[in-house]
């Protein structure tokens, strides 16, 4: 039986761009802000780096395939480095790759960047692009918000709530996230809203309003890993170790086959409960201190809380509302902004996550660190909710 | 015995109202006022000749045995396609088989009526059944008579010698070079040229010519016609040539120009479908199509006449509406105005003929898949069953789901995506007896759709490639009842 990923690779060094519209940035510019960070903090030199992983999600609008942007904007010396990509997912699988790199023994120092350049394209929301010769032929022209207000459609449908109750809990979702992304000075969005006005928005796609949806942006944000015994050889305290990190990938059984009703995240129950195994999470309602999950959307989140087991099936609505996902509530959901107001750079996104547990272990949080965070999960989906990645990491203190 | 055995009808639920196209346009033409009377059809602008012409096969084939279908033959003026057989591409979506004649009849308003003659000419098919299917979906000039007076809409006949609801007695055809209007290889609208010699010189002179030698040939009188249909935009013009020859007034059919206007090769067959819909046993029925000439055939309705009734028909399709009134839309519809579509409709919509020749059955047909070890429904049929607890490979029958009932388990309304006529509606689909699929839905009315509603499947334009002249077709989901 395999042993896991727990507590065998800290975090050596972070690093992530101010993420937002960069308009006078270039990829290669959002690369080296998030890596010149992350190498000062790691304290090593560029050359101690052995091996990489490069995320970036939506190649034809970004840096174009392969992992040899990556190389070229850091002058790396040839070390391998290995592209990926899977959607959303793709910071978190950055970081998968390393972290298993140097818990193999195959290196000893790895990085994991992602990065993405979305405002490039000329107009607002994630680029129009092509699903797949075969796919676009039959598959309707869903966009983002199109493919997770279904969500909306199946939660009222399944719990019986009413429309408009459940308009205000997602408008919940996201007047929290501003307030939590005005306080935070890399984030995209930083004025804080009321739920009038997200509730009075206009229609993205039905149920979803402007408000209810995150902020497309540019950015990049990267981690340098190792084990324990070489932070520590090289002088690190408090270090932050990964506990689990988890990937489902759907089968086409919600799309095509089972009763599966629209309402929630396969994937991200499946994931979920394998992390939490991973990292020995008994009880994540008192277990987890913070999380930072997938808030592509206001219903996203709402329904996330449900499948990573943090409320009950159908009491997600009441709980948000509750403010038990607040900064101050029961376990602060998306401190830093979120995709929300943090913004979205879709290679960077999980990384991003990362980013922000490793400043608030470390009690670098500013405004808005939070009292005794001890462990925290990170959620990430890529595709749309009847077909999906979903990426969950746990990172928590090294004790 | 031998003629009619099915029909079906088709037209757009869209009905654009008439006063609103003059509210547009009597600025320019002051005598379009005086047209400004009930409402014109409308393809939504998923829908051509093709797609319609997929409905109205549809509800023919709701009294007809598919595999009994030995030809289709498909008039129409307006073929999405000059060089690709566009009947091919309607029995493939009635899933009519890979062993039957296909045919594309064109270039005349009496491209029906002569297509119709040459099925009958032929007698039974080596299936026993031909259908004809009609479809015109009809462009004219912004701001024109045409544009006032013509609708969209197709319909079919099944024509064979089991269950024949019409015995057909006999045909006639005059040919003239008349040419009342044309529209010649360059361009995609018509030219027309005065109406009143379009009347005196062409429809007085030349109907009653053919109608003559028809009622002489089957020893006929005028008087004993109980249905006469004569296609034409000219309100006056059927009555007065049924006059002319002595048919009675109360047998001349109306063309519903008031309800949908006339739906040029198409129309002939489907005022022939109202009356298939109205005649009694023993009533003769006199067709007539005109163009270039004259094309006549008669038939005797029999006793199957009031049984044999299609699962719409033309008073179900007639009655089938939307109200429009924004011409704006319509014209945007039809390509008559230049369109902003917004950067994402700039995106490239190539068509890769290999793939999509792969993928003709779940693109044409709507085939899925059904496990032969687990009975499990899916589609799109894959190698692998979908059903975690089989796995079976390629365990899979073709499963056709065009004719299944589903129910809509999640949707929304995108306003983000590019379409054509935003919001996109679409959703998963579980259908009736197993299987789902996230797709399009179309012809959506704002409060219609939510989870559990009742949807069918239709045939439709899925995509424009306007930079290489194609088009793509998929099925859609629209509400049950709309």
């Amino acid at each position: 039986m395999a042993s896991g990923i727990k507590d065998k690779v800290v975090i050596l060094g972070m690093g992530c761009s101010k993420f937002g519209e960069r308009w006078d940035a270039s990829p290669a510019d959002l690369m080296v802000e998030a890596f010149e960070e992350c190498l000062a903090d790691a304290g090593i030199e560029k050359k101690d780096i052995e091996m990489g992983w490069f995320g970036a999600g939506i190649d034809a609008y970004n840096v174009g395939s392969s992992a040899l942007p990556l190389s070229l904007a850091l002058r790396l010396s040839n070390i391998p480095v290995t592209k990926v990509e899977n959607m959303c997912a793709t910071g978190t699988e950055a970081f998968r790759g390393a972290v298993y790199a140097v818990a193999s023994g195959a290196c000893d120092i790895a990085l994991a960047l992602g990065v993405e350049k979305l405002k490039d394209v000329g107009y607002g929301g994630l680029p129009q692009r092509t699903r797949g010769v075969e796919n676009d032929m039959f598959w309707p022209n869903l966009s983002a918000p199109g493919s997770f207000a279904q969500l909306a459609s199946g939660y009222r449908a399944k719990h019986g709530i009413d429309r408009t109750e459940l308009k205000r809990a997602m408008a919940h979702v996201s007047v929290k996230s501003h307030a939590n992304g005005a306080k935070n000075p890399k984030a995209h969005l930083r004025r804080e809203i009321t739920e009038e006005q997200a509730i009075n928005a206009p229609y993205i796609a039905e149920p979803i309003g402007l408000y209810d949806c995150c902020g497309v942006s540019d950015g990049s944000a990267c981690a340098i890993v190792t084990t324990p015994e070489i932070a520590r050889r090289l002088g690190k305290t408090d270090l932050v170790s990964v506990k689990a990190v988890q990937l489902a990938v759907s089968n086409g059984d919600e799309a095509s086959f089972s009763d599966w009703d629209g309402s929630y995240l396969k994937t991200t129950r499946i994931a979920a409960q394998r992390a939490y195994n991973e990292a020995g999470i008994r009880k994540p309602r008192e277990e987890i201190s913070m999380t930072e999950v997938h808030d592509c959307f206001s219903i996203t989140e709402l329904v996330t809380m449900e499948d990573l087991q943090l409320s009950d099936e159908g009491q997600a609505v009441r709980d948000v509302l509750n403010g038990d996902f607040d900064a101050d509530g029961r376990i602060p959901c998306q401190i830093d902004g979120g995709l929300k107001c943090f913004g979205h750079p879709i290679g960077a996104s999980g990384l991003r996550m990362i980013y922000e547990n490793y400043l608030q272990f470390q009690g670098r949080a500013g405004d808005r660190q939070l009292p005794n965070a001890r462990l925290a999960l990170n959620h990430n989906l890529g595709g749309f909710p009847h077909q999906n990645i979903c990426s969950i990491s746990i990172i928590g203190r090294y004790e | 015995m031998f003629g009619i055995t099915a029909y079906g009808a088709y037209i757009p639920r869209s009905r654009l109202s008439r006063a609103a196209m003059a509210d547009a346009n009597d600025w320019f033409d002051t005598s379009l006022r005086g047209l400004a009377k009930g409402e014109r059809s409308v393809c939504n602008w998923d829908e051509d000749t093709i797609t319609m012409a997929v409905e109205a096969g549809q509800d023919c084939l709701s009294l007809l045995d598919a595999s009994s279908v030995g030809a289709l033959y498909l008039a129409s003026t307006t073929m999405p396609f000059l060089d690709r057989q566009n009947s091919v591409v309607v029995s493939q979506a009635l899933n009519l088989g890979d062993h039957l004649r296909t045919m594309d009849v064109s270039a005349s308003q009496r491209a029906a009526t002569s297509a119709l003659i040459a099925m009958l000419e032929a007698g039974s098919s080596d299936k026993g059944s031909a259908m004809l299917v009609a479809s015109e979906h009809r462009r004219s000039k912004c701001g024109s008579r045409a544009e006032m007076l013509w609708g969209d809409g197709a319909a079919a006949l099944g024509v064979g010698s089991d269950g024949v609801m019409a015995e057909y007695l006999g045909c006639e055809t005059y040919v003239t070079d008349f040419v009342d209007h044309y529209r010649g290889e360059d361009s995609t609208l018509d030219y027309e040229w005065e109406e009143r010699w379009v009347r005196d010189e062409g429809y007085l002179k030349s109907v009653p010519l053919a109608v003559s030698r028809l009622l002489e040939k089957a020893g006929v009188k005028a008087g004993e016609i109980a249905h006469f249909v004569l296609a034409s935009d000219q309100a006056k013009t059927p009555p007065a040539v049924a006059e002319e020859l002595g048919i009675s007034a109360e047998a001349v059919v109306d063309n519903r120009i008031a309800s949908m206007g006339v739906s040029g090769a198409a129309h002939p067959i489907l005022m022939l479908t109202s009356v298939l819909e109205a005649a009694q046993p023993g009533d003769l029925i006199m067709l007539a199509g005109f163009g270039q000439g004259t094309d006549v055939v008669l038939f005797r309705a029999t006793d199957q006449i009031k049984d044999r009734r299609p699962k719409t028909g033309f008073a179900g399709a007639l009655e089938r509406r939307r109200p429009d009134t924004n011409y704006n839309r319509f014209l945007s519809f039809n390509n008559l105005v230049e369109r902003e579509t917004g950067k994402r409709g700039e995106l490239d919509k190539q068509s890769y003929l290999a793939a999509m020749y792969r993928k003709k059955d779940l693109l044409t047909g709507f085939i899925g898949g059904k496990c032969r070890e687990c009975g499990t429904i899916q589609i799109p049929k894959e190698n692998y069953c979908v059903n975690p607890d089989c796995g079976a490979l390629h365990s899979q029958d073709d499963y056709p789901m065009s004719g299944l009932p589903g129910r809509v388990k999640t949707w929304t309304a995108d306003r983000l995506t590019f379409d054509w006529n935003p919001p996109a509606y679409f959703g998963l689909v579980e259908f009736e007896g197993g299987g789902r699929l996230m797709m399009d839905f179309t012809e959506v009315e704002a409060g219609s759709i939510e989870t559990g509603v009742a949807v069918s499947m239709h045939f439709r334009i899925r995509q424009f490639d306007n930079q290489r002249g194609f088009r793509k077709y998929f099925w859609k989901a629209t509400p049950s009842g709309q």
